[in-house]
């Protein structure tokens, strides 16, 4: 990832994706809508993901983030609106089924069984010959994916609870990764890492993204999400917000396009900081 | 840009290289050592409990350890012994069953109506008694996951159930009496394995675990994975075959090894196979460790737990089954008293964990000759059954907390 971007040649204008770049993506999302009762969590959502490309969800609590994940992972089925995989419309109605059509999905708590060591994670619920597990193939194939992920895990054989936050979104990612997937679903990949776990995982998903994957990260963090992301949708109360080029956007205008309006709590609180003198802020 | 998978990419890789594969004999005997110190003691802790329990019970009665006294021990551990192997698999969902004496005393009823009663073969009074066990275990999975009440209470009213009907089967008889030429009693009482196939059985469980250790070693360093050495292995098998070996000379002495024994230890290795090396296995520890993570990998976990009854509520009458053999009756009280606390306390003694996720089928084995041999060394120093629960209360609690200080030695050393 090359942070070159062009200072001074932000534009707040949304290039948005318009209805004939549809199916030029991996997935594409068209007017996806879910209700809860009388409340809309989503209406007419509209998301392109193409190959080799992360986009940023981002957006406020309430915005729809965590719905549009769980459609995406198969929990929730869309009231209304199309799913494309490859221009091709689906419906998935199941974990599995969304993974089978090629959408890996690595949860915020990361589903991980802490009691099991790492391989027995990676192949949960897809082991090689259940009936005579065939744990050499098995751990050869987990080194053979850490292995491309780079990842620093000293032993297959530690139960998962012995390791670190990053490691352990790694085996997360990892174990996304073993179907071969063609988008990775990353539901908030940085919110419980320390600072240098943090840089871990946002290469990783830049060695994804190389691989020619198509990556959707839900995130909070501004820093994340213009340090990694090709693009970023924002959503506000269940509607698409705009579409930016990370590059050149902002993180004032990405906050701007989140609350909904330029002068918000965000920018108020940093110009407040700029104007008091740092010692001042020092002896308080 | 390589895609993922490609030889490419997996010659390409540095820090996260496997460790270098090892297959070295000091490598093998350093990573014992070091797993123990770690707080990953195994099996360590029961055995040596064992050896003192042993050491306590033979310097207060001579008899303890003769070999008439152990040939008991391995004839009485036997009923108890399966009903914690049961245990054991509903301890490592997370759930737990508290109706496993009464399931029992089920069994042994409905095994003394069908044989005797009704003047049918063994075969088909086993068969019974087991498929009643089996099926009190999927009732107890359909309550669960359908009402999702606890399993603590499902079992409980189930305790209390199956005690009303063991005693219905027997209505008006205080027991039916097996008859003593059966080959069931039989089976439970006088039935051993001759001498020269005792040892023979022992070589060949020494040389399978050498076999199945070296091939498996084979294939890891086949596959450029790290494992065990050949001469580690074959020290291991040989102290093995001598510790067998010894113990069959010593049994051979009296009466030699009960058939009912070998059956025991036959479940176990089942056992012990299905947890480790089985896809069904490992979804039981997944299920215990986090239901949710298990859920969302695509596991039935409503499916696993109803398989999890099934098991320990089929054991259970099959344990049934063997106490009711062994002393050639089933009675009122087959199964009542402290049959269900101590199969739980001896899953949890062998280092089963209660809450779900931690255990093996050795515990089951280790657990309840912990407890049998309180029981009958307490028996033996004329000490009836008031000193019995303490004392087996006490070792219980000693148990739990060892397990639980190795536990924290884990976390320490970060080994989960």
């Amino acid at each position: 990832m090359t942070s070159s971007a062009i200072p001074g040649t932000a534009s707040g204008t949304p290039p948005g994706p318009g209805p004939g770049t549809a199916g030029t993506g991996v997935l594409s999302l068209r007017g996806v809508s879910k209700q809860f009762g009388a409340v809309a969590a989503l209406s007419g959502i509209d998301l392109d993901v193409a190959a080799g490309e992360v986009v940023a969800v981002v957006g406020d609590n309430g915005a729809g983030k965590s719905t549009l994940v769980k459609i995406l992972s198969g929990v929730y089925a869309p009231d209304a609106g199309t799913v494309s995989v490859h221009g091709r419309e689906v419906s998935f109605d199941s974990p599995g089924a969304a993974h089978a059509l090629g959408i890996a999905t690595v949860y915020q708590d990361l589903a991980l069984c802490e009691n099991l060591d790492v391989k027995a994670n990676l192949f949960l619920g897809q082991e090689l010959r259940p009936w005579m597990l065939d744990d050499v193939a098995m751990e050869k194939r987990s080194w053979e994916l850490l292995r491309e992920l780079r990842a620093r895990i000293p032993s297959l054989d530690v139960p998962v609870a012995a390791l670190s936050g990053g490691q352990r979104q790694t085996v997360a990612i990892a174990r996304a990764l073993l179907g071969r997937p063609e988008v990775v679903l990353l539901d908030e990949p940085t919110a419980a890492l320390g600072v240098a776990q943090t840089a871990e995982v946002l290469n990783l998903i830049e060695r994804l993204r190389d691989n020619g994957l198509g990556i959707v990260m839900i995130s909070h963090n501004m820093e994340d999400v213009r340090a990694v992301a090709d693009r970023v949708a924002v959503l506000r109360l269940g509607r698409n917000n705009g579409v930016f080029d990370a590059r050149g956007v902002s993180s004032e205008e990405i906050v701007a396009a989140i609350t909904g309006a330029a002068d918000n709590a965000v920018s108020q609180r940093a110009t407040r900081r700029a104007a008091i003198p740092r010692e001042e802020e020092e002896q308080q | 840009m390589t895609s993922l998978g490609s030889p490419v990419a997996a010659a390409t890789g540095r820090p996260d290289e496997p460790p270098a594969a090892r297959h070295g004999f000091r490598d093998s005997v350093r990573g014992t050592v070091r797993r123990a110190r770690d707080g990953d003691l195994g099996m360590l802790p029961v055995v040596a409990g064992v050896v003192v329990i042993w050491t306590i019970f033979q310097s207060l009665n001579r008899t303890f350890l003769s070999s008439t006294n152990l040939v008991n021990l391995a004839f009485d551990m036997v009923p108890l012994g399966v009903i914690a192997l049961g245990i054991v698999c509903v301890l490592l969902v997370g759930q737990i069953d508290l109706s496993v004496g009464s399931v029992s005393g089920v069994a042994a009823a409905t095994t003394g109506v069908v044989m005797v009663r009704h003047e049918q073969s063994v075969w088909l009074a086993i068969l019974v008694a087991a498929g009643v066990g089996a099926l009190i275990g999927w009732l107890y999975g359909q309550v669960l996951n359908r009402f999702g009440v606890p399993s603590f209470v499902v079992t409980l009213g189930g305790l209390l159930a199956f005690l009303g009907t063991q005693l219905w089967l027997l209505r008006g008889q205080n027991a039916i009496n097996l008859p003593y030429d059966s080959g069931l009693v039989r089976f439970a009482q006088v039935w051993f394995v001759p001498d020269v196939a005792a040892y023979a059985l022992m070589l060949l469980a020494a040389g399978g675990f050498l076999a199945v250790g070296l091939t498996r070693a084979r294939s890891r360093r086949r596959a450029g994975l790290s494992s065990v050495s050949p001469r580690w292995l074959a020290a291991q098998s040989l102290a093995l075959a001598a510790a067998l070996l010894f113990a069959v000379y010593y049994l051979n002495r009296t009466r030699g090894v009960p058939w009912m024994f070998v059956l025991f230890v036959g479940l176990v290795l089942i056992l012990h196979y299905v947890l480790t090396r089985t896809g069904f296995g490992r979804s039981l520890y997944a299920v215990g460790g986090n239901a949710e993570a298990a859920r969302r990998a695509g596991i039935d976990v409503r499916g696993v737990y109803t398989a999890a009854f099934v098991l320990c509520s089929t054991l259970a009458a099959t344990g049934g089954v063997l106490a009711a053999a062994r002393l050639a009756a089933a009675n009122q009280s087959t199964g009542t008293s402290d049959v269900n606390l101590n199969a739980i306390a001896a899953a949890v003694i062998g280092g089963t964990s209660l809450f779900g996720g931690r255990g093996s089928a050795f515990a089951a084995l280790l657990g309840v000759v912990v407890i049998q041999s309180i029981s009958s060394g307490l028996t033996l120093l004329n000490l009836d059954s008031s000193y019995r629960f303490v004392i087996t209360g006490c070792v219980l609690l000693v148990a739990v907390g060892l397990d639980s200080a190795a536990r924290r030695s884990r976390q320490a050393h970060g080994r989960g």
